[in-house]
């Protein structure tokens, strides 16, 4: 630490105000930056540390947020208590920030020079020929290919990853000291996202910025981060070297988090066992309608000639980027969109079958998906939810055996009978997930599609969440076909693999062999990015 | 974190959760929308208001009526404002219902012993003044001379009821004080005024939820198929939508009110083959957002069907953008009757209503108070309505902050 950090907090306290009173986000948090330096904020959900990057820059909802204490000293100067028309100037020029969601953070209507460009404008007043000059620049330093030509693309043009390129172009632009990146990758492929880290420590070596970097992943705080500060409930419970804090960690809830990676092996691979699904050469096409009379001009082809089985208390997993059509095969299986190619359950062909031939066999075949926040009916109480398939399944039950019943599968997520009564919003999402799973056990199912369960979850819930589904599998004697992008907990579930991109299954095998010894480009790149967060053979995984 | 959270944090995963909602209370959620409600003061009091004169002219029978709630005659008691009685029940000469303004059956009653007790206003709304000091429209009686009263006859007496013989000549009046008092004056068939705002009001209101309700359930209902449907039935239903409300409403209805007679139903059955669109719009948005929900999917793989994920997991996303919209419904379907009352394509002649009032004020500006007692009670209605459904947007706003 250097004697005039570039950016010093001191006892900064954040509160919201509530119907009854202001609810404390961030209590007293301290922390100093050094030029050059990149310090890691790393924390789960609501614990804090966006609030605490965003009110840097003073950009919560005033006055429904305030600051009851604590300074933040910018080169000397604290942020605090400037002025609107002060913070502008620093804002976007010193210090510029990168969001999570590059889908939304750009502006549709406006091309990607004028974005660009208006920073370089608003801050410089520079010519609209010098603006667009330095944008060029700017976007092929930010590994944009063809710049000139993407220059007045509109941003639906460009993939996720070069959006939040672009993004990183416009806090750039003014080379700034101080960049703010909250959760830069998170929304992004594992592939992309290991770009993406490469890039941003790159370009903060060759400009000598310091890097204000908030995650929740520990990965890429130990890839990219020169200290960490480690936050739970509004307080910076440790902070220290990265390497320190890795090694010998303080606090208790830095050990938890360090631990909380998705563990343990899935049950014995078996091949014999009973085929519980089987799926032939599945096609699910949409078309693409082009002219006046909508003619079909061709498909995408969202999921193209798959063919898997999945067998009795086996898990088959499925992994691939986003758009690979790994969530098209899990609907379609079930049949909840249209598909082509046969279908099998327990050997008899359902490919045919209407949705009243489906409903008896709903009991057999459940889905848990991804978000536990928009996959529960906020308005039905968890008894409700969780009994909705018996009721529907015919089976008038009465209250008491009802509420038996409900009971009986919250138990097996580990959750109590006091939930029942609630609603949705009164649980967190780990919470939330067990009751979607309680929700799909309820029905007493052979074959659970498991789409992404853990993906919005934090990393500790996320490792309760794999414990929890092998543990109903071995009692139960399920089957599970696991959807995921996530190769840690693929591993730490699946048995069998299979590898998609593009529609089509690239590799498939057990999972120990596919892990071990990937066969293709593709699958060496998802493992590479995924375990070791790094950028290898770009031209295998998409841009 | 998105943008969303960092205005309102999520409440920390290991938080415990927030103690159960007793069975019967309102959930949190309704309770936070009721205090906001209540937090608006303007639209709260207006509804206290508005409910106050809804239920009070709700009993419009017993405030202003031409018949007395209670009679006692020859030792029995009889209740004329609801139940109907032959002149013969009072030892009178006709079988037709008896006209208890009628100084002669005044005096049966009176000679047996008996007693009258009427409401505060001796006026329905279709009573003709026959007593008026001067000619229909007459003057609030306030604001009438004594010499202008003397020329009327006296309806009562200090002493009690007046006991004028039949036909023969009636005492006239010596000061106001003896005629029975027309506190707003008279429209131009000698009717109370007073009366037919009570009574209007009524007619108005209930029609306007009448209207409203129906249709709501039928755009709501409409909406709903479309939303959750969508293709080809969303399609064509909002082609038919769009050609729909490009029919005149006005001339149709001017067209059918000289085919069909208008009545009550009639005209409700009318505006309601046009109102109904009104939301359309907002539910079938609702269900297109809310049928990719995915736990509208989840409930699909559980084997539920459409109709039930309709009604069970879809409509009460869209009943807030209901609800907001309904007072504005409310108030723009009694400025609907009130405006077809007003051209005379509305209720039929005689009905109390509050346009036809007003038709009256613009054909007698010598008479003032018809057009600007009916401006009152229309624009206190409407603007009460409105700041109740400011109070209901407050309240099913979520991005209301509490400050």
């Amino acid at each position: 630490m250097t004697d005039a950090p570039l950016l010093s907090v001191r006892d900064l306290s954040v509160d919201f105000a509530r119907e009854n009173g202001r609810a404390l986000a961030v209590d007293r948090v301290s922390f100093d930056l050094a030029k050059g330096e990149t310090l890691a904020i790393v924390g789960e959900s609501g614990s804090g540390k966006s609030v605490t990057a965003l009110s840097i820059v003073r950009l919560l909802s005033y006055p429904a947020a305030g600051h009851p204490s604590g300074e933040i000293l910018f080169n000397g100067k604290d942020l605090l208590k400037a002025s609107e028309r002060e913070l502008r100037k620093v804002r976007g020029a010193d210090i510029t920030m990168v969001f999570q969601e590059p889908m939304t953070s750009l502006n549709p209507l406006h091309t990607i020079e004028r974005q660009v460009g208006e920073v370089l404008r608003i801050h410089r007043g520079w010519s609209a020929a010098k603006c667009r000059e330095r944008t060029l620049q700017l976007l092929e330093q930010v590994g944009i290919p063809d710049a000139a030509e993407r220059l007045d693309a509109f941003p639906h043009q460009l993939s996720g990853g070069q959006r939040q390129r672009v993004m990183i172009a416009m806090a750039l632009a003014n080379e700034p000291d101080l960049l703010i990146a909250d959760e830069p990758t998170t929304a992004l492929d594992v592939t992309v996202q290991a770009q993406i880290l490469a890039l941003l420590k790159e370009l903060q070596g060759r400009l000598g910025m310091a890097m204000l970097f908030i995650t929740h992943d520990l990965g890429i705080v130990r890839r990219i981060a020169d200290r960490v500060c480690v936050m739970t409930a509004g307080k910076i419970v440790e902070q220290g070297e990265t390497a320190r804090v890795f090694a010998a960690p303080q606090h208790a809830y830095t050990k938890k988090l360090l631990a909380a990676e998705p563990k343990g092996a899935p049950p014995p691979l078996d091949p014999d066992a009973r085929a519980i699904v089987e799926v032939a050469d599945l096609k699910v096409w949409f078309p693409i309608k082009r002219g006046l009379l909508r003619k079909t001009v061709g498909h995408v082809k969202a999921v193209d000639g798959v063919s898997i089985t999945v067998r009795e208390g086996q898990t088959l997993g499925v992994v691939g980027e986003s758009g690979s059509g790994k969530t098209t095969l899990g609907l379609a299986i079930l049949k909840l969109i249209a598909s082509e190619g046969r279908i099998a359950y327990l050997g008899q062909a359902i490919e045919g079958f209407n949705a009243a031939a489906m409903r008896p066999l709903r009991a057999d075949m459940q889905i848990v998906f991804q978000d536990p926040y928009g996959s529960l009916s906020p308005r039905m109480t968890v008894i409700d939810i969780v009994t909705e398939g018996i009721d529907v399944q015919g089976t008038r039950l009465k209250p008491a055996a009802r509420r038996e019943a409900a009971t009986q599968a919250l138990s097996d997520v580990g959750l109590g009978a006091d939930a029942l009564d609630r609603y949705p919003h009164e649980f967190s999402g780990g919470q939330r997930q067990r009751i979607a799973i309680a929700r799909a056990l309820a029905l007493e199912p052979a074959f659970i599609v498991l789409d992404e369960p853990t993906s919005a979850l934090d990393m500790s819930v996320q490792a309760q969440i794999v414990d929890l589904l092998r543990a109903v599998q071995a009692k139960r004697k399920l089957s599970f076909l696991f959807i995921s992008h996530d190769l840690k907990v693929v591993r730490a579930l699946a048995n069998d693999l299979v590898v998609m991109k593009d529609g089509a299954v690239v590799e498939h095998g057990p999972a120990a062999e596919v892990f071990a010894q990937p066969k293709t480009d593709y699958t060496r790149a998802l493992l590479a990015a995924a375990f070791d967060l790094e950028a290898r053979e770009p031209e295998a995984v998409a841009q | 974190m998105t943008d969303a959270a960092i205005a309102a944090p999520p409440p920390s995963p290991g938080a415990p959760p927030m103690p159960a909602v007793p069975a019967g209370k309102l959930s949190p959620i309704n309770r936070r929308r009721l205090a906001n409600f209540k937090a608006n003061r303007r639209g709260y009091w207006a509804l206290m208001l508005f409910l106050v004169l809804f239920v009070v002219t709700l009993f419009a029978e017993f405030i202003a009526n031409d018949k007395p709630f209670l009679v006692k005659h020859d030792g029995a008691f009889f209740v004329p404002a609801l139940v109907t009685y032959a002149e013969t029940a009072y030892g009178g000469e006709f079988e037709t219902e008896a006209n208890y303004r009628d100084p002669y059956v005044q005096k049966l009653i009176k000679d047996s012993g008996g007693y009258m007790v009427w409401p505060p206003i001796r006026y329905s709304y279709r009573t003709i003044n026959l007593n008026l000091p001067t000619p229909a429209p007459s003057a609030p009686t306030w604001m009438l001379t004594d010499e202008q009263c003397s020329k009327a006859s006296v309806g009562r007496t200090p002493e009690g009821d007046a006991t004028p013989t039949q036909g023969g000549s009636a005492p006239k009046a010596r000061t106001c004080a003896d005629l029975e008092w027309n506190w707003l004056g008279t429209d131009d068939q000698g009717r109370d005024v007073l009366a037919r705002l009570i009574y209007g009001f009524r007619l108005s209101v209930l029609f306007g939820l009448a209207l409203t309700l129906l249709s709501s359930v039928i755009g709501v209902l409409a909406g709903a198929v479309q939303g959750y449907f969508g293709g080809w039935t969303d399609l064509l239903f909002q082609r038919f939508i769009e050609i729909w409300t490009s029919v005149p409403t006005l001339y149709l209805l001017i067209i059918l009110s000289s085919v069909l007679a208008p009545n009550v139903w009639v005209l409700l059955g009318i505006l309601l083959l046009f109102s109904w669109t009104a939301l359309v719009g907002v539910v079938r948005a609702e269900f297109l957002r809310g049928r990719n929900f995915e736990y509208v999917r989840a409930a699909r793989a559980l084997g539920v069907s459409n109709r039930a994920i309709m009604f069970r997991h879809l409509l009460p996303n869209a009943m807030v953008a209901t609800l907001t919209f309904m007072p504005f419904i409310l108030s723009g379907s009694i400025t609907t009757l009130t405006a077809l009352d007003f051209l005379g394509f509305g209720l039929p002649p005689g009905s109390p209503s509050l346009g036809e009032l007003l038709a009256q004020g613009k054909s007698n500006l010598q008479a003032p108070w018809l057009g600007i007692s009916g401006f009152v009670v229309i624009a206190l209605m409407l603007s009460l309505l409105i700041f109740v459904g400011e109070a209901v947007r407050d309240a099913f706003d979520p991005r209301k902050t509490f400050r």
